[in-house]
């Protein structure tokens, strides 16, 4: 491949003076007329509908089966439309949705704490520190409701009171109660209950479902005004290593986010963003890359075989305490190893985000709290042997509700952390003057969810006519930072209340529009690229893995574009990025051959895109001159380490649009935010 | 700290396998299993050879995607963890150790320790939901539950779908796995209304789909990954013979 050197002006984008920075016409978001909390309500009562019969005669796409996927996919041929439904793993139950912990909220106000759609709005769009956009987020809210409705009536377990209704918790960025959960298997319930749905129509014959196929490409095809559609994907089937070829009217990703970028994440070994990545290189805007998600509750990192992290519940922040030792001895003794959290007694404990943000405490948002562990253990405060990890206790609530209701509350996580730490949380470890000290967990920020994705207008379409993004895989409802228990919300939302409408709108005008055929010569194209790139892959014959390469890519992400960045870093990262394609594109080596299944092959694939990945939320992260939400920039900050944003010169979201070729910088397009329901102010956790 | 992995290859489903041993896989006790084969496939790829192929995917013990017959047992010798959540701390230094794929009839070998479990989807699609379309609920608490019930639902319905129990069955049989769903829906007011049918549809597929038959031997319920209980079993045996009786 042609080794360009990217364009150095380009990676020094200072959005104000860029020439080439175009802004978008606000009619392209497709935000309807109105007040914000009528604006669903009016587009529903005005859009195109697809009539019983027609129905029938279209077929759509779902790629992806996690809460988005499956939700849409099921919901799709619930109202009669042809499905295809792929996913990467064994079968659909397994997308990585199956993986959240605690919750998912919703406006019901059950527990009468005063919340309302307008309050889960509100503080939706203040976690996300004011960069989302209004009109999605809430409609988001106002759709939270039907959410719990349907689940429930699928048979969703979840956990209740001795009065046989909903039981609630709290999450983070929240001063309501308005979490409904499953045990610690919030995600799993909901997925099996998306699934669920998914089989029946499976079963009607409506899905037909494709599993261990990966999507590689998405294939445009011109209508007979010469607008660009996107009508069908070439998928890998894993298990043949052939290509194959799927036609449709519409095609819809639910492929998640690109986490894995860093390598070490919580996100499941097979998420990926070549999905996404192929969407883009297709014309698609990639939005707010730079906004990436750092769980402040992770098991800390043990070595560097480690594949990669597991998270511990936001649900633990109700009744766990975090702290580091007030005094730098005691941190230096329990690094190396001669003190143990238990043995610190409770006045020589810093509580720092209790003592930070009282209002809040330890439930202040995710990138809040990620960053003062981090502020902390960055001052020589943090517990373990590398220094990089704080302490999070339960011996407050085991002192005051007792080990039993602890137990019932978090056992299951007690228990994943006891098998892969050794330690048992709920055990007594040491009595100070008549106070039990239990054995604290070690948590760390990791890699966790991301808010950046494929732009979407109001429609969750892309901007490829015919190509929608829903879930993790778009940008829409989280700004620059999402808030616990609001991924599953958005995921189902837009599976089951969103895209169901908002598709018709554009199917409307394809019922006349046959089943399409995929021996054009657009297919052909498609598939011979992919192969070409096989063939590529499989002829570098070089001397290094793709999990080695991935690793030090991971490292360098982690380090520059991680949890705090700045200009310098971030320039010498996209040097170093520049470097590792070069080693991938010379040095990678696959063992076995392309026919049949070669799991080092479709990693090399994703591998690949990861690097793109990396580059562009490198891009993203230099342009954004201002720290907000889960971007955090060290020149922007207060004197006492607040993010500082900037809403004169950043109130818009960074649209990505690729310019042909890899290794040319992405050009930028500005979507200006326009709020009317909420007043923009600075971020307070305090009080 | 140093093992052996004595390994199930196998280059495709109609090929024939053998064991293969491993000398040496350099690990430590707080790294995984899963890591462990990462560890050994990394160096097969650095001699050039294929790495073994085995499915996993959350490695938090969730999506059900890792299987493994190690050492004898489904997800190796600890209980109620999956594979993904086993740590070389349960192993001796120098220690052999068997690694097999999932051995049943209705989960052919695809690769190596790779199996196919679609049979397991067929099973829930003949009848693992409440028939339902989206949009027609009323509002959640409009439908009590009893806390008991909910707990015990959710005992149920916790099952990962991995295919420990079949793989531990000397039968092969799938009746825990049924069982768990079938139970899960019983428990709860909105499964009640078509339980006649679901039990009947999801055992009827279970048997034409190659699985063995139960004879309380409790083996799935032992080595199940996420303790599902075997009065599971019991419970859908005697909704079965009534729906039965009833049609």
């Amino acid at each position: 491949m042609e080794d360009t050197i990217i364009d150095k002006e380009a990676t020094t984008i200072d959005s104000a003076s860029a020439k080439n920075v175009r802004v978008m016409n606000p009619a392209d978001s497709k935000i309807p007329e109105g007040p914000v909390a009528e604006k669903w309500t009016n587009y529903k009562a005005h859009q195109k509908l697809v009539n019983p019969a027609n129905k029938r005669r279209l077929d759509v796409i779902v790629v992806g089966t996690g809460l988005a996927g499956a939700s849409a996919a099921s919901t799709l041929a619930e109202l009669g439309f042809n499905v295809l439904n792929f996913c990467i793993q064994d079968s659909p139950r397994r997308a990585h949705s199956i993986a959240a912990q605690g919750g998912i909220n919703a406006a019901k106000n059950y527990q009468n704490d005063g919340d309302s759609i307008y309050r889960l709005f509100y503080d939706t769009v203040k976690g996300g520190d004011y960069r989302a956009r209004e009109a999605n987020v809430y409609r988001l809210a106002e759709v939270s409701n039907n959410i719990i409705d349907q689940c429930v009536a699928q048979g969703v377990p979840f956990a209740r009171e001795y009065g046989g209704l909903l039981a609630n918790r709290s999450f983070g960025g929240a001063q309501v109660s308005r979490t409904f959960y499953a045990k610690g298997q919030t995600g799993q319930q909901l997925l099996l209950g998306a699934y669920s749905s998914l089989n029946r129509q499976i079963e009607a014959g409506k899905v037909k479902s494709y599993n261990r196929y990966e999507m590689h490409d998405v294939v445009l095809i011109k209508d007979k005004d010469g607008v660009e559609r996107a009508r069908g994907i070439i998928a890998k089937n894993l298990v043949t290593g052939k290509f194959e070829r799927f036609a449709a009217h519409a095609v819809v990703v639910a492929t998640g986010g690109y986490g894995n970028t860093y390598f070490l994440s919580t996100n499941a070994m097979g998420c990926n963003c070549s999905a996404a990545m192929a969407c883009y290189r297709k014309g698609a805007y990639f939005a707010n890359p730079a906004y990436v998600q750092i769980h402040p509750t992770c098991i800390p990192v043990h070595g560097d075989k480690q594949s990669k992290l597991t998270l511990m519940s936001e649900s633990l922040r109700n009744d766990g305490r975090i702290w580091v030792p007030k005094n730098i001895e005691d941190a230096k003794k329990l690094q190396s190893g001669e003190i143990k959290g238990s043995d610190i007694k409770e006045e020589d404990r810093d509580y720092y985000l209790e003592r930070r943000y009282p209002a809040f405490g330890n439930l202040v948002p995710r990138d809040v709290a990620s960053r003062a562990a981090k502020e902390r253990c960055d001052h020589g405060f943090g517990v373990n042997n590398t220094g990089l990890a704080v302490f999070l206790d339960f011996s407050e609530a085991i002192n005051r509700l007792g080990i039993d209701v602890v137990r019932q509350r978090y056992g299951n996580l007690f228990d994943m952390y006891e098998e892969i730490t050794d330690v048992n949380p709920g055990e007594l470890a040491n009595t100070i003057d008549g106070v039990n000290y239990y054995n604290p967990m070690m948590i760390f920020p990791a890699i966790h969810y991301t808010m950046g994705g494929l732009w979407v207008d109001y429609e969750l379409q892309t901007s490829v006519k015919g190509l929608f993004a829903i879930g993790e895989c778009n940008f829409s409802d989280h700004g620059a930072n999402r808030l616990g228990a609001s991924a599953l919300m958005q995921g189902l939302a837009d599976g089951y209340f969103v895209l169901p409408y908002t598709i018709q709108n554009y199917l409307s005008d394809q019922i006349t529009v046959p089943h399409f055929r995929t021996d054009t010569p657009e297919f052909d194209a498609a598939e011979a690229r992919c192969q070409e790139k096989m063939d590529r892959l499989m002829n570098i014959k070089g001397n290094r893995s793709v999990d080695s390469i991935h690793k030090e890519l991971g490292l360098i992400m982690w380090e520059y574009v991680g949890m705090a960045r700045n200009k310098e870093g971030l320039l010498h990262a996209l040097d170093e990025l520049k470097r590792i394609r070069k080693e991938f594109d010379t040095e990678l080596f696959i063992p076995g051959s392309a026919d049949g299944m070669n799991v080092e092959l479709d990693k090399a694939f994703r591998l690949n895109d990861f690097i793109t990945m990396g580059e562009l939320i490198a891009y993203d992260a230099l342009n954004r001159n201002e720290s907000c939400g889960g971007h955090f920039r060290e020149e922007y900050q207060t004197p006492e380490g607040e993010a500082k944003r900037d809403d004169k010169n950043y109130f818009y979201v960074s649209c990505w649009d690729y310019q042909g070729n890899d290794n040319k910088a992405p050009e930028l397009i500005k979507e200006e935010l326009n709020y009317e329901a909420i007043k923009v102010q600075t971020r307070n956790y305090k009080s | 700290m140093n093992v052996n992995l004595k390994i199930w290859r196998q280059a495709g489903p109609k090929e024939k396998g053998g064991f293969v041993t491993y000398q040496n896989v350099e690990t430590t006790p707080d790294t995984s299993f899963l890591e462990t084969l990462d560890i050994l496939n990394e160096r097969l790829i650095n001699e050039g050879q294929e790495p073994v192929v085995f499915d996993h995917d959350c490695r938090e013990g969730i999506c059900g995607m890792c299987s493994l017959y190690i050492n004898g047992h489904p997800h190796g010798p600890a209980t109620g963890a999956t594979t993904c959540q086993l740590y070389m701390r349960r192993f001796a230094e120098g220690e052999t150790i068997t690694v097999e794929p999932w051995r049943s009839a209705a989960f052919p070998i695809i690769k190596d320790l790779m199996v196919d479990r679609n049979a397991f989807d067929k099973i829930q699609q003949a009848g693992g939901y409440v028939s339902f379309n989206c949009g027609g609920a009323q509002d959640a608490n409009n439908l009590p539950i009893s806390k008991e019930a909910a707990d015990e639902a959710m005992d149920s319905a916790t099952c990962i779908g991995c295919g420990a129990c079949v793989a531990a069955c000397k039968n092969g049989s799938a009746m825990l796995f049924v069982s768990a769903k079938v139970s899960q829906f019983a428990l709860l007011p909105q499964g009640k209304v078509e339980a006649d049918r679901r039990v009947r549809a999801m055992v009827k597929r279970m048997d034409e789909l190659g699985f063995g038959n139960c004879t309380n031997t409790g083996a799935c319920s032992a080595e199940c990954p996420k303790n599902i209980k075997l009065y599971n079993i019991g419970r859908m045996n005697r909704m079965f013979i009534a729906a039965k009786c009833k049609e």
